[in-house]
Order: structure tokens, then C-alpha cells, then sequence
């Protein structure tokens, strides 16, 4: 399956763009996606430990199962207020 | 109520919306754009959300604030895009019965909010260059409000 990842603020700078698709098996974790996203974008890489991920709004383990519905994102630490 | 705006935050209008007979205490908290963080001259700060997830969380938070407080009216609203120094980036509005909850409440809001709300601010300095704020721990999996 390919996830589309939203990215935001320096994460979006880092890999140039608003959104990546990713491509994944079939069966992949929020673990997996996070490893292949470090591969394509090494940039990303060391901010990318720093953040969360979320997966339909929440905020989403490692070990949290992916499906091709879900919308994903890498939610950098926030800094609103 | 929740809002995400690109618009002035009208925080008097807000204030006056969570009032109630029933309450006698409201307690108002406006986050404004600063200066100067350390020796770090900020003259304007851009506020990135991703949106539909930053209205999931601040709803969550509305509904924890009215589980764990006597609340009257809670109102959270946080402005985005390009706010010059002095401007109004959050404003959060809450009325109880008595002024301890009312102030117990407002800040848990505002705490909560700033850990856990996807929304980034980039500092920009008078030479034109700027930073994203990344400071913060990632919540934790699962985190709610």
C-alpha cells in the first residue's frame, strides 16, 4: 500500500514538501512507515525521532497497525500558544 | 467552543460568550506575541496547524475541561498565519460558579493546549531569517487531553 504523510513546519521544509507518499507492505506498523520515511528523506531523520505520528487525528505507537484508509502525519514537537 | 482563525482574535466578544448567570467567577488568558525570547529578537511569528487534528484535540480538551470542572461556558481559539509582536495568538475563556475551578480550569486548558495541539510557530528575526519552535517532548501515543 502507499500512505500519503502530511508534514508540517520544519519536517515540511526538511523533506520539501507538504505531503509524501510512502510506499509500504501490505502489513506495516507506524514503526515501519517511520523507518522507510528516514530512508527517503535523511534529512528528516534526526527531527523525525524527536516527533510523533498520527494516525486519524491521534496519536499513534510504533506498534499501531497501518491500513491504506488511514491518514497519517508527523507531528514535530508543538510549539502553539 | 473551539475555533482555529486567521482572523484578529476578538477576545472581549469571547469572554463575554462563555458568561452566566450561573457563574460568578470567568477567567480570561491571552497568549501574545513576545519580543524577545532570550537574546532572540522575534518581530513577527508564523502559526502552522494541521488542521483537522488541532479541532479534534482542542474539542477534547473543551470536553475535559467540562468533565473535570463546574464549567459554565469554555471557549478555545488560537489564531494561524503571520501575527506581528503584541498580537493575540490564543485566547482561552472559561466560567465556573467560584474562582478557584475557574482558574483551575483556564489554565489546565492553556497547559494542555500547548502540550498536545498540533500547531508550530516559526520565530522570524528583523534580518529576515527564522526558526521553527521544535522544543517541546513528543507527547505520548495515545495521549488525550
Amino acid at each position: 500500500m502507499t500512505l500519503t504523510v502530511h508534514l508540517f513546519a520544519r519536517a515540511r521544509e526538511l523533506a520539501g514538501s507538504a505531503a509524501a507518499a510512502v510506499p509500504l507492505p501490505p502489513v506495516a506498523t507506524v514503526g515501519d512507515l517511520r523507518r522507510e520515511l528516514a530512508t527517503r528523506f535523511p534529512a528528516l531523520a534526526g527531527l523525525l525521532e524527536r516527533s510523533a505520528v498520527a494516525v486519524n487525528h491521534d496519536f499513534a505507537e510504533d506498534s499501531h497497525r497501518l491500513t491504506a484508509a488511514d491518514e497519517v502525519a508527523v507531528i514535530p514537537p508543538v510549539s502553539g500558544g | 467552543m473551539i475555533r482555529l482563525t486567521h482572523d484578529p482574535i476578538d477576545y472581549a466578544a469571547l469572554t463575554e460568550a462563555v458568561r452566566s448567570p450561573r457563574c460568578g467567577a470567568v477567567a480570561l488568558f491571552l497568549g501574545t506575541v513576545r519580543d524577545l525570547t532570550g537574546e532572540f529578537v522575534t518581530v513577527a511569528l508564523d502559526y502552522e496547524a494541521y488542521g483537522p487534528m488541532a479541532e479534534k484535540k482542542l474539542a477534547e480538551i473543551e470536553a475535559e475541561v467540562r468533565r473535570r470542572w463546574p464549567v459554565g461556558g469554555v471557549a478555545l481559539v488560537h489564531r494561524l498565519g503571520r501575527l506581528a509582536v503584541g498580537e493575540v495568538s490564543v485566547a482561552v475563556a472559561v466560567s465556573c460558579p467560584h474562582r478557584a475551578e475557574a482558574f483551575d480550569a483556564c489554565r489546565f486548558a492553556v497547559d494542555t493546549l500547548k502540550e498536545l495541539v498540533p500547531i508550530w510557530k516559526r520565530e522570524n528575526a528583523p534580518d529576515g531569517t527564522g526558526e521553527w519552535v521544535h522544543q517541546s517532548a513528543p507527547p505520548p501515543a495515545n495521549r488525550e487531553a
